[in-house]
Order: C-alpha cells, then structure tokens, then sequence
C-alpha cells in the first residue's frame, strides 16, 4: 500500500513537470469567444504554413473558447493567453483597464483591429407569416421578439443599441424618442435569453416568437443544427456594425518571448488567405475585394457603428447597460 | 379497539395505484426520459455521425483529462478519507465536532463558488498569484488548479462512508491486535482495512462519479483550453454553445455511459457488502457453540 502511494506521487510529481515544461515551447493560446471555433480550426492551419515559411519555425497553436466576458475574466485571472480574439470591444476594454493589452489596442491593427465583421439581422418562420421587414414592424403589437439578455450578453447589447440606432435615424428623432422605441421593442420580448445559444434554443426547438435577433454569421450555425428550409433571414433597411477585436497580451508575449509569432498570427488575419477564410466562416472580410467575390453571401446593407452613432463602447455601455442605464430606466417602467 | 383488525395495507386500490402511478411517472419523466434523449440526440445523425465525433482529438482528450482528474484524485480521497475517518472513530478528542462539520463544508459550498475561492487564493490577482507568476508555476488555467478544486469536491464522500462504519465496528478489534504484538501498520492492515474495504470501495465509487462530473468548480479554473484543460463536462457544454449538438450529446453520452458503469460497479460493491454481512451474522452461532 505505502509503495503503492509513494509511486503514485512520482507519477504525480512527473506529470506536473511535464504540463509546466509542455508550456515552455514555442506555443501561442488564442482565447477567443464561442462561437469562434470553426473560424480559427481553418485559420490556424494556415497560419502555421506561413509561419513555417516565414521563420522555418514550426508553432504549437492553442485554443480556448467560452462565453466571451468569461473568457476576459479569466485572461485577467492568469489565463496565460498570447493573443485574445473577442467579438465585443467592451470586453477588450476591460483588458485594457487592467492594464494586460495597451489602452489604444484599437490602432495597433487596422480597421479598428478588428478584422472581419457582421451585423444583427432578423430570422423569421418560414414564409415570413408576419410579415417582418424592419426594426419598426417588430415594434407592432402582438410580434414577439426573441433576443438574448441585453445587460449581460454581446448580442443582446448588439440587438439593443441596433434598434436605438435606426430609431435616432428616423426624422424628428432624439434620443427621447429613440428610448421610446426601444421599451415598445422590449415590451415585445416575453422572456430574455441567458445566451445567444439559448435565444435560438428558444425560438427554433420551442417554438416561442415570431423573430430572432442574431449575428448575421450565426444564421449560418443555426441552419446548420436545423436546416435550411426551417427559417428564412431578413435584412433591415439599417442594423449595426459588429466588430470582433484582436490584442496581444502584452504581459505574456513578453515573458514567454512570443511577441513576433502574435503579431505575425493577427497579422496574417487581414492577409488574402485570412480575409478569404473569414468569408468562407459568414463573417464579411474587410478586404473589399473579397467581399465582392462572396456577394451572395452578403447583400449589402446599410449599417452604423458604434463608434459614429454612440461615441464608442466606453461611453454605450455606462449610459445604456450599467445600473441605472437606459435598460433599467425602460425596464422599471415596464 | 373492538373494532375489527384492519389490514395496513388496505388503502382503496385506486389510492394504489395512483401513488405507485406518481412515483414511477416521475421516475420515468426526471430519470430514465432525459437519459434516453442523451443517447436519442447523440445517435440522431446516425452511427456514424457519432464515432466521428467522439473520434475528434479534441473530445478523445476531453474524455483523458477527465480519467487522469479522477485518477489523481482517488488516491488523495483515500488516504485523506481513511485517516479522517479513523481520528474520528477510534478517538476522542477535543475540536472532534468541529472536524466533521469541516469534512462536510464542500457539500454546503456551491461549486461555482469553490472555483472562485480558488481564484482568489492562486489566480493573477490573487494571494499567491504574485509569487507563482514569478517562479513560473501554473496553478490555476492548468491541470493542476482542476485536480484542486476536484479534489476540494470530493473529499467529503470516503470519509462520510466510512465514519459511521468504523464507528459502529468499535475499537475492540485493534485494541485485542495491538495487544497482540502488532505493529501500528499490521493492524491497520490486517484488522482495520478488511473491516471497511466495501464500505471503502463504496465511497471511492461515489467520489469518482462526481469527480468526473464536476462541471461549476472545474469551469471556473479551467480555462478552456482545448485538447489541454477542457474537461468532459465542459466540452459538453461548449460543443453545445458551438451549434454541435451531435458532438455535445456523443460526449454527453460518454458521460452517461461512465455514469452507468459507476453505478454498476455500486451495486456490486453493495452486494458483495451484503452477503459479507450476511455471512459474518451466519458465522456467529457456530463460533459459539
């Protein structure tokens, strides 16, 4: 029994050395959001040929992906990531306020580091039986609208400020009315999502509501799961930019000496290859050229970001999803 | 009582029934249903569909991680799990109370919450986590910060089992060996270990269920690294968010089937206990006479 216990602690004591010298090689860990994976099993092979030939090195590439402000909190927590690849800059952000990516993490990259995009878009039953068009038909009585929590989920915050937006475009429009309209939209909503998952959950297998707000990219994942012919997707007349910012992890990269292979990793993201690999995944490559190619993917649609309608993350969220905000001041009213 | 005797089980059959109705539909609907729509949803693009998925690296070493947890893990519940129970079996002492309220401290403490002390105890910006970020060592977002709060977990179920054996066993036994001429070690194995190996067993069975079960602690310090830190459970979860429902439920059923296999392994323990104690009552008259 003692021999038995002591050899037990050997194997013990080996296998921990073995996982702290298995993190000591040349490895970069992408911490990423969920729905990321198929985008990054694509991509990361790729990367790994440029790299090879650009330093006749080979690279171990490592993933991680979860609810994506999960995944920040863990990178602040010691979660040794080399790169974060995120689809909200809200949480980018928070990186930076702790001090692990650089304050202007937005201008090391182009296009405001983030290197593909999507937008909100509307799925609707078969046949489109209500007759769903834009943001102001869904705002109708008796439409019931299906969206994610929007205090505490990406899409939710995405669906919320898409909807404020097209409201402030409207003539006559501040942002009085524009908060009217966005508490008639959720007066609609009989139940929040706890995720974007759950939303489709809710909508495709329960069967409650007449549309579901999404990423454009995710109508894809869903036919997937449930066929094509079960949804049909409609573009509004204006949605939202939807920007999936990249940063280096400052603090990692130069510990673990990883710096140039983070670099040259996000980097090769706006490269052909990766730009193309973005469209091929539903997300619309910033290269004008290939999104071009993929038109058919992607009809065009008239979108704002919001950096030019909310001045920016910073200022959104504070005003519409902390205590107090916009959503709670709706919320309490309803 | 000059009525007449009743019998005790004369309720009116349709009171029967329909409590017998009650139980077996809730067994039907919370147990054997959800069970059954593992496997359905796992086989729903057929077989095929299903070896691919539990064939991808990524789930292969999902399902090694959460063997290897539980493989550390065990032996720690045991030789924490035994000492334990024999201090508080054997001997009297003073803070005997306050032990076993700690032994049972991780059933009160909600998993997530466990994940999050352990955070704050190893993590970047926790106590240690200074000191560890400078001498390199990875606790917390690595293997060993999952066997911690696994281990934190399931501590409690070895001892548990065993504390109301040893209780009820006495000291006689170890006393007439000591007596004897026996070393603290021959005793042990000789008297003490014979004595609760089923109910020993029993617990270890109990602790590996929910050792490769444990999702809200181990999701906490995890980190999700694939092919590296995810877990069983948690690959579950994160094929499910993926729009992966064959993968989530292939794994789910992987699960389901070691679950199954656990249990199996319970019943035969608590067999092989029965006909023990069966056989020891059986031995007693002949001794005597």
């Amino acid at each position: 029994m003692l021999r038995v216990i002591h050899q037990l602690f050997l194997v013990l004591t080996l296998t921990f050395s073995v996982t702290l010298a298995f993190a000591e090689g040349s490895s970069l860990l992408n911490v990423s959001y969920d729905v990321a994976r198929d985008f990054y099993k694509d991509y990361n092979p790729m990367f790994q040929k440029h790299w090879k030939a650009l330093s006749g090195e080979s690279i171990e590439l490592k993933q991680s992906h979860a609810g994506s402000s999960k995944q920040v909190r863990a990178v602040a927590d010691g979660l040794e990531a080399d790169v974060v690849t995120m689809n909200q800059a809200s949480d980018v952000d928070f990186l930076a306020e702790k001090g692990l990516v650089a304050r202007d993490y937005a201008k090391k990259f182009p296009n405001n580091a983030s290197p593909y995009t999507s937008t909100m878009v509307f799925i609707v039953r078969k046949g489109n039986p209500k007759g769903l068009r834009d943001w102001s038909d869904l705002v109708k009585p008796g439409v019931q609208v299906i969206l994610p929590h929007p205090k505490n989920t990406g899409n939710g915050r995405y669906t919320y400020l898409a909807a404020w937006g097209y409201a402030l475009g409207q003539a006559g429009a501040n942002d009085r009315t524009a908060q009217d309209f966005v508490g008639r939209l959720l007066k609609n909503v009989p139940l929040f999502a706890a995720g974007g998952r759950d939303a489709t959950t809710t909508f495709m297998q329960r069967k409650i509501g007449d549309v579901l707000i999404s990423f454009e990219s995710e109508a894809e994942l869903i036919a997937r799961e449930f066929g094509k012919g079960e949804f049909e997707v409609v573009y509004p007349s204006l949605s939202i930019l939807t920007e999936f910012p990249v940063a280096i992890i400052d603090k990692v990269v130069d510990k673990k000496g990883t710096r140039k292979a983070a670099q040259a990793y996000l980097d090769f993201l706006w490269s052909p290859v990766g730009q193309e690999n973005a469209a091929q995944n539903y997300l619309r490559p910033r290269n004008q050229e290939i999104l071009k190619k993929y038109v058919a993917q992607f009809p065009p649609i008239k979108t704002f970001s919001v950096d030019e309608v909310f001045g920016g993350w910073a200022k959104a969220y504070p005003t519409h999803f902390r205590d107090g905000g916009t959503f709670d001041q709706i919320y309490q009213q309803k | 009582m000059n009525g007449r005797l009743r019998r005790v089980n004369a309720e009116p059959r349709w009171l029967r029934a329909l409590l017998l109705g009650v139980g077996l539909g809730f067994l039907f609907f919370f147990l054997a249903l959800p069970l059954l729509a593992v496997f359905v949803e796992a086989f729903a693009a057929g077989w095929t569909a299903y070896a691919g998925a539990l064939n991808d690296p990524e789930t292969r070493s999902a399902i090694g991680l959460t063997l290897l947890v539980a493989l550390f893990v065990l032996p720690f519940n045991v030789v924490f799990g035994v000492a334990a129970a024999w201090a508080i079996a054997k001997f009297d002492f003073r803070g005997k109370s306050l032990l076993i309220t700690l032994i049972d401290l991780p059933f009160a403490v909600s998993p997530v919450v466990v994940g999050l002390v352990f955070l704050l105890i190893f993590g970047a910006q926790g106590l240690f986590g200074p000191w560890l970020a400078a001498h390199d060592i990875k606790v917390v977002f690595a293997l060993p910060g999952i066997i911690i709060v696994t281990l934190f977990i399931t501590s409690p179920f070895v001892a548990r089992e065993l504390i109301p054996l040893m209780q009820a066993q006495g000291k006689e036994e170890e006393e007439a060996a000591l007596s004897l001429g026996a070393s603290a070690w021959q005793m042990f194995r000789r008297v003490t270990l014979p004595n609760i190996k089923w109910g020993l067993l029993y617990g270890v069975i109990l602790a590996n269920a929910r050792a490769m079960g444990e999702f809200g602690a181990v999701s906490v310090v995890s980190g999700h690294i694939r092919g590296e830190t995810n877990t069983l459970p948690l690959h579950v979860e994160i094929l499910y968010n993926e729009y992966n429902a064959v993968g989530a439920f292939a794994s789910a059923s992987v699960l389901a089937l070691l679950a199954l296999v656990t249990l199996l392994a319970k019943t035969v323990v608590e067999w092989r206990m029965r006909r023990e104690n069966s056989m020891l009552l059986a031995d007693l008259p002949a001794e005597e006479s």
